[in-house]
């Protein structure tokens, strides 16, 4: 039988000869993920923890990303519980504040390999279909299940081919994509499902790839994959994987799929994301001119090199207007030094923003950068719930690092096109 | 029994805000912020026995598991809604919370209907309407037998 991404790599960790969707069947995955809420994880089981152990002390990556440098004392005390978890059971993949947030360090380290299988206890472990490898979000008391045994259940999905076709303009962006699509279908238009990204993709880079993957659970996808290639290969070999440390997985020719969507790229313009829903998506010329009052560059949907520098290039000699605050966020440490070599910080430094240490920060509103009632945010991140950044009476916008960098400099939400040289 | 319903695309951030994940993990921390920035009187006013009625989308964004927590120690008999999240729907069974996908039976309920819910028989019963919902599949209906994922866990473990 012809099978789909998901149902090949289900057969695989599976041990079946075939799966087929709707069949509920138990993997064991490569890693588990947990951040921050690790040390909620380890507290629902310590009994079971004391009598047996951890499954395996490489099934883990843990990294401390969502709120650091800590902000409280109970936060505090959450990394020390964790630190001491890791030291106790020779977790080998440890990653304490400062490395970066966990999406961008697990790709970054190439813990994420195309046909690997992982699962994460955040909903945005999605984003490895950048890199070819099957991931999706569980919750905590999964996790907590998964340390002690290394196995779950997964319903194996339908799959949506959708089909990028053309090039993008100038002045749009991967943002703009994923952006556009979940528009079109709706933020459950891929729920339970497995989306395959097929057709012009190589003119996407990896990171252009995995702010799409990321986004893959903003239209309820269970995973959202881009099949390795060429430009896989190249990243995996640059961060010092070779080709025969993994064994990529593709869908066949004949598989069947539950619906095929077709998008034509060159017909995408830069978009905005409306409060209150990932899906209210808008062209951002129909709301540009609304004023803004923060503005975030970074996060793990765009938070890399190459947003830094989209938005330093915007913003090079300029400064930004006063009424706004441009919190820059980079994903990691790795990029915050890159960017800093090249001379990107220093350009968004002088133009008036500010540099948050490589984690989720104001994302989800635990801290640095709540907003106030009224206020409106500009972000690149991948949310813009009601409440999301700490105040239930702010209004938050998703856009592509060139929109916020542009809206920047006037203190209104601006086309991109309008400051970007051809 | 009182009856909460909401419409489409009722995310985690309004079922329970980000602010509080990494302070509040407990049932009784939960309780006080559950659906704080969507319906201030809910976690003053629930009771033991209420169903919540939702459109679609029901539970979409992170992958916090306090919203399930808090709402099946507050005593939410099940909730129905034209649609659920994944990650959310996999929570739910992880903690044992009845969950009832059914658009059918939401749409037919107003303001006021009496809803009856037979779960040995997959029916909801909206006034004198009958719906019928898929049953759960057996591996599933195991976890929430054993008292949710952990008891499952926890009993597998004895066994090796």
């Amino acid at each position: 039988m012809e099978m789909t991404f998901a149902e090949k790599i289900l057969t695989k960790y599976s041990g079946l000869k075939e799966v087929i969707p709707g069949e509920i069947v138990t993997v064991k995955p490569d890693h588990l993920l947990t951040h921050d809420n690790t040390a909620a994880i380890i507290q629902k089981i310590k009994p079971e923890l004391d009598k047996y152990g951890i499954y395996s002390n490489s099934l883990p990556i843990i990294v401390l990303d969502h709120v650091i440098p800590a902000s409280s004392e109970k936060t505090a005390n959450n990394h020390k519980i964790i630190r001491e978890f890791v030291k106790n059971n020779g977790i080998k993949n440890f990653f304490d504040i400062g490395f970066g947030i966990c999406h961008q360090i697990v790709i970054e380290r190439g813990l994420a390999l195309p046909g690997k299988l992982i699962l994460g206890s955040d909903s945005h472990t999605c984003s490895y279909g950048a890199i070819g490898a099957f991931s999706s979000g569980i919750d905590r008391t999964e996790a907590a299940s998964l340390l002690l045994t290394g196995e779950t259940w997964l319903k194996v999905p339908n799959t949506i081919k959708m089909v990028l076709r053309d090039n993008l303009k100038s002045g749009v962006y991967s943002k703009d994509v994923i952006l556009y699509i979940i528009g079109d279908i709706s933020a459950s238009g891929a729920n339970y499902c497995s989306v395959e990204f097929h057709g012009n993709i190589d003119q996407f880079s990896i990171d252009d790839r995995f702010t799409i993957a990321n986004m893959g659970i903003e239209m309820g996808a269970k995973n959202a994959v881009f099949f390795s290639d060429d430009i896989t290969r190249k990243y995996l070999n640059f961060i010092g994987i070779s080709d025969s440390s993994y064994n990529p997985i593709y869908a066949d020719k004949n598989a069947r799929y539950f619906s095929e969507l077709q998008y034509n790229l060159s017909d995408i313009p830069p978009v905005i994301a409306c409060p209150h829903t990932v899906d209210n998506v808008k062209p951002v010329a129909e709301v540009s001119g609304l004023e803004i009052q923060q503005c975030l560059i970074g996060t793990c949907t765009n938070g890399r090199f190459s947003d830094l520098k989209i938005a330093a290039d915007i913003l090079k000699g300029k400064t930004i207007n006063s009424g706004v605050r441009l919190l820059i966020l980079p994903a990691s440490k790795d990029i915050f030094e890159k960017a800093l070599k090249a001379g990107i910080i220093e350009t968004l430094v002088k133009a008036g923003g500010i540099i948050l240490p490589p984690g989720c920060g104001p994302c989800l509103g635990a801290h640095q950068g709540v907003l106030a009632p009224g206020e409106r945010c500009l972000s690149t991140s991948n949310r813009n719930f009601k409440g999301r950044m700490g105040c239930k009476e702010a209004e938050i916008y998703l856009a592509s690092p060139a929109t916020v960098a542009a809206s920047a400099l006037y203190g209104k939400i601006t086309d991109p096109r309008k400051v970007i040289k051809k | 029994m009182k009856i909460w319903r909401y419409d489409d695309n009722i995310d985690t951030d309004m079922l329970f805000p980000g602010k509080y994940v990494y302070t509040c993990n407990t049932a009784e921390e939960i309780k006080p912020h559950l659906l704080e920035d969507l319906d201030s009187s809910f976690s003053k006013n629930v009771k033991e026995g209420d169903l919540i009625i939702a459109g679609k989308n029901f539970g979409c964004g992170s992958s916090r598991e306090q919203p399930v927590i808090g709402l099946k120690f507050v005593g939410i008999k099940a909730i129905i809604a034209k649609s659920f999240a994944r990650i959310f729907y996999r929570a739910a069974i992880n903690q044992g919370l009845i969950l009832i996908e059914c658009p059918e039976a939401v749409e037919a309920y107003s303001e006021g209907g009496n809803v009856d819910i037979d779960m040995e028989k997959g029916k909801i019963i909206i006034d004198s309407k009958t719906f019928s919902f898929p049953k759960l599949p057996k591996e599933i209906i195991a976890i929430i037998d054993a008292g949710g994922l952990l008891d499952y866990t926890r009993k597998k473990l004895k066994r090796k």
